[in-house]
């Protein structure tokens, strides 16, 4: 089994702040690890660290960053497109396998015509879950997944994440809720909340290179 | 990158995309100038080239906050950052796609509002000639001002501020061209220049704006 | 030891300290002087006794062009290097410099009514200098808007380089642009033509004395910005704890 992500520790900082620090964890095929924590510990930006979009604010991340697939609180949706349409510049910016399976795997065939406006939110979360499978890349990172999702559509996550991994794909979740993925590791970052008294190290932000 | 600019056409044509909103902006301009002025066709004539390339820049401002707001706000720029696509190619396709919906009716139409505006008919082909190859330079920095303000919630304002005087040189080379082609001259030089700096900003102004986008998804 | 020790704040806050009175002093010393030296010159035989708003133009002219270059070598510092210190100068050197724009373009106005008759004229130096200082706003505008500091000097760094080279641009197409309206516009605010020793060396006074108070302005004004950084840094500290 081939290791997808290594973080060796990570340490990030949100709004000029160190948030957690001395993370470490790693991600091999085929594992599930779910981001636990209270409300502003930092998951949130630990998963966009992880994906690339902001440096860390110390140690280090090992991922291709042509691996990730990312999907945050906003699902990234043209209420003018269709649901079809939608998934499919996805699909065409990201390359990867054709959108009918992934319709089909989160239950959206039937309102493929229908424009991503009109959908409920919870519709909405599923198209842009159905985002990753057209991404046709193996790591993905999933911030709070199951928002406005009923219990029939967990479930229809949690089989869908279940496959991924078994065709060797990862997945990095923070969530609050249980997804029905016994298998998944839990990594609670509580442990590892920023303190104040820190030895000296790179400033975390620009005010704090005067303090 | 073709799915990002057959998307961001597609969006901009549907209910509520703005297309065309720009040509209307510029055809009350066109409209209104002559009320403030009077309706001599000498003094429009003398001002016609000004009137209609400062009315092209402020058409292109008008759209310009939504080359990325709406990517930002719906978590689209997020997922394109993370896509295989490099930043500064998503920012080339997207200013590409604002000249398409902006830029490009108004060189189509402009020799409709030249004649409204008393333009000689020997200045049209200047005209339109000027506006084709300076446009793509308004998108383009227009992008750049976008990228900068996209974090902010009222960045309308300032962005027109940071935007605006990027454009004095594209307005300066381009009008100068279409004047001297009104008066019978040649306009060769400015036109030339005019392209110079389009080439030059296509060319750099991609990175500045992708670096500007990072900073502000980070 | 390197240049690049003064980038470390402590050491820039007790370097600046240091010299600060004595720049306080030279410049109390050398701006009056140059001044009022400026005050005594005989008229000019042709423009009168209004060529006394020269001491006040030229300096400040000169100022608010140096300072935008300074501003954009210490974005490049900070963009390229890291300096925290060097973002925070080119945020403090701005509204010196932007006031330096608005007194150049005021004094040229009063200088130019009594000499072409005119408050203003769309000279290109005239010209240029408008852009200018509105390159300063938006710079400004830009540091105000932006909550989080970091993105803040990465974005007005980026700005202030892009807007250099939109600066330089236009003021060659402002001279393209004029000379294309009028052909052979005469007029010229360069003062360096011919210009007898009884007015440069007062003029040469009065540069030195704006550079001076330059300096002593943005050590204050840099010095003032880091304190707040310190107490916001301390804040968070404290509110963590």
């Amino acid at each position: 089994m081939g290791v997808l992500v290594q973080a060796h520790d990570l340490a990030v900082s949100r709004g000029g702040r160190r948030a957690v620090e001395g993370v470490g964890f790693t991600l091999s095929a085929g594992e599930a690890l779910i981001l636990r924590g209270p409300n502003g510990i930092g998951k949130t930006t630990l998963l966009r660290t992880v994906a690339g979009l902001q440096p860390p604010a110390g140690g280090r991340i090992e991922a291709d960053p042509d691996a990730i697939a990312y999907a945050a609180h906003a699902d990234g949706l043209k209420g003018a497109l269709s649901v079809a349409e939608n998934l499919r510049f996805w699909r065409d910016v990201f390359g990867g396998p054709p959108v009918e399976p992934a319709l089909e795997a989160m239950n959206l065939t039937q309102l493929a015509g229908r424009p991503a406006a009109m959908l409920s939110a919870g519709q909405k979360r599923r198209l842009g879950l159905a985002r990753l499978l057209v991404t046709g890349r193996p790591v993905w990172v999933l911030d709070e997944p199951t928002v406005s999702l009923d219990a029939g559509s967990v479930a229809l996550f949690a089989d869908a994440v279940r496959a991924h991994l078994a065709a060797q794909g990862a997945a990095l979740i923070a969530t609050h809720i249980d997804l029905g993925l016994p298998e998944a590791r839990v990594l609670d970052l509580g442990a590892h909340r920023a303190t104040a008294t820190a030895p000296s190290r790179a400033p975390a932000s620009f005010d704090e290179a005067f303090g | 990158m073709l799915a990002l600019l057959i998307r961001d056409l597609r969006l901009a044509t549907r209910a509520g995309g703005g297309f065309g909103l720009g040509l209307a902006f510029f055809l009350i301009v066109c409209t209104l100038v002559p009320f403030g002025v009077g309706p001599e066709g000498g003094t429009l004539a003398l001002i016609a080239p000004g009137i209609l390339w400062v009315g092209a820049l402020l058409a292109c401002l008008l759209s310009l906050d939504r080359i990325f707001a709406l990517d930002w706000e719906d978590g689209s720029l997020d997922l394109l950052a993370t896509a295989p696509v490099p930043m500064e190619g998503a920012v080339l396709v997207k200013a590409a796609a604002h000249w398409i919906t902006t830029g490009l009716p108004l060189v189509v139409a402009a020799p409709v509002f030249g004649i409204l505006l008393h333009l000689p008919s020997g200045a049209q082909g200047w005209l339109v000639a000027a506006l084709l190859l300076g446009t793509p330079a308004l998108s383009m920095l227009g992008a750049f001002g976008a990228a900068l303000t996209v974090g902010l919630r009222r960045g309308g304002l300032l962005m027109s501020l940071l935007v605006l005087p990027l454009y004095v040189p594209t307005l300066i080379f381009g009008a100068e061209a279409v004047r001297r082609g009104a008066a019978g001259g040649d306009g060769t030089t400015p036109l030339v220049l005019l392209a110079g700096i389009t080439l030059a900003t296509l060319a750099a102004i991609p990175f500045a704006a992708a670096g500007a986008l990072r900073v502000n998804l980070r | 030891m390197s240049i690049w020790e003064y980038a470390n704040p402590v050491k820039f806050m007790r370097t600046s300290g240091a010299v600060l009175p004595w720049l306080i002093g030279a410049t109390a010393i050398c701006l009056p002087v140059g001044l009022i030296w400026g005050w005594t010159v005989p008229e000019d035989y042709k423009q009168g006794a209004t060529v006394k708003i020269m001491f006040l133009h030229v300096p400040s002219a000169m100022m608010a062009i140096n300072i935008w270059v300074m501003m954009l070598v210490t974005s490049l510092i900070w963009l390229i290097r890291r300096h925290h210190v060097s973002a925070l100068a080119a945020r403090a050197a701005a509204p010196i410099g932007a006031v330096m724009t608005v007194m150049a373009l005021v004094t040229g106005a009063v200088w130019g009514q009594p000499t072409w008759g005119t408050w203003w004229e769309w000279d290109p130096r005239l010209t240029s200098f408008l852009i200018l200082l509105l390159f300063y706003l938006g710079y400004m505008a830009l540091w105000s808007a932006i909550e989080n500091p970091d993105n803040a000097a990465d974005l007005t760094g980026v700005m202030c380089l892009v807007g250099s080279v939109f600066a330089f641009l236009s003021r060659y197409a402002a001279h393209f642009w004029n000379q294309g309206l009028h052909q052979g516009s005469t007029i010229s605010v360069a003062p360096g033509d011919r210009i007898s020793s009884v007015y440069s060396y007062p003029l040469y006074t009065c540069m030195l004395g704006f550079f001076l108070l330059f300096v002593t302005l943005l050590l204050i004004r840099t010095r003032t910005e880091i304190r707040r950084r310190r107490t916001a840094a301390l804040l968070a500290r404290e509110m963590r704890a």
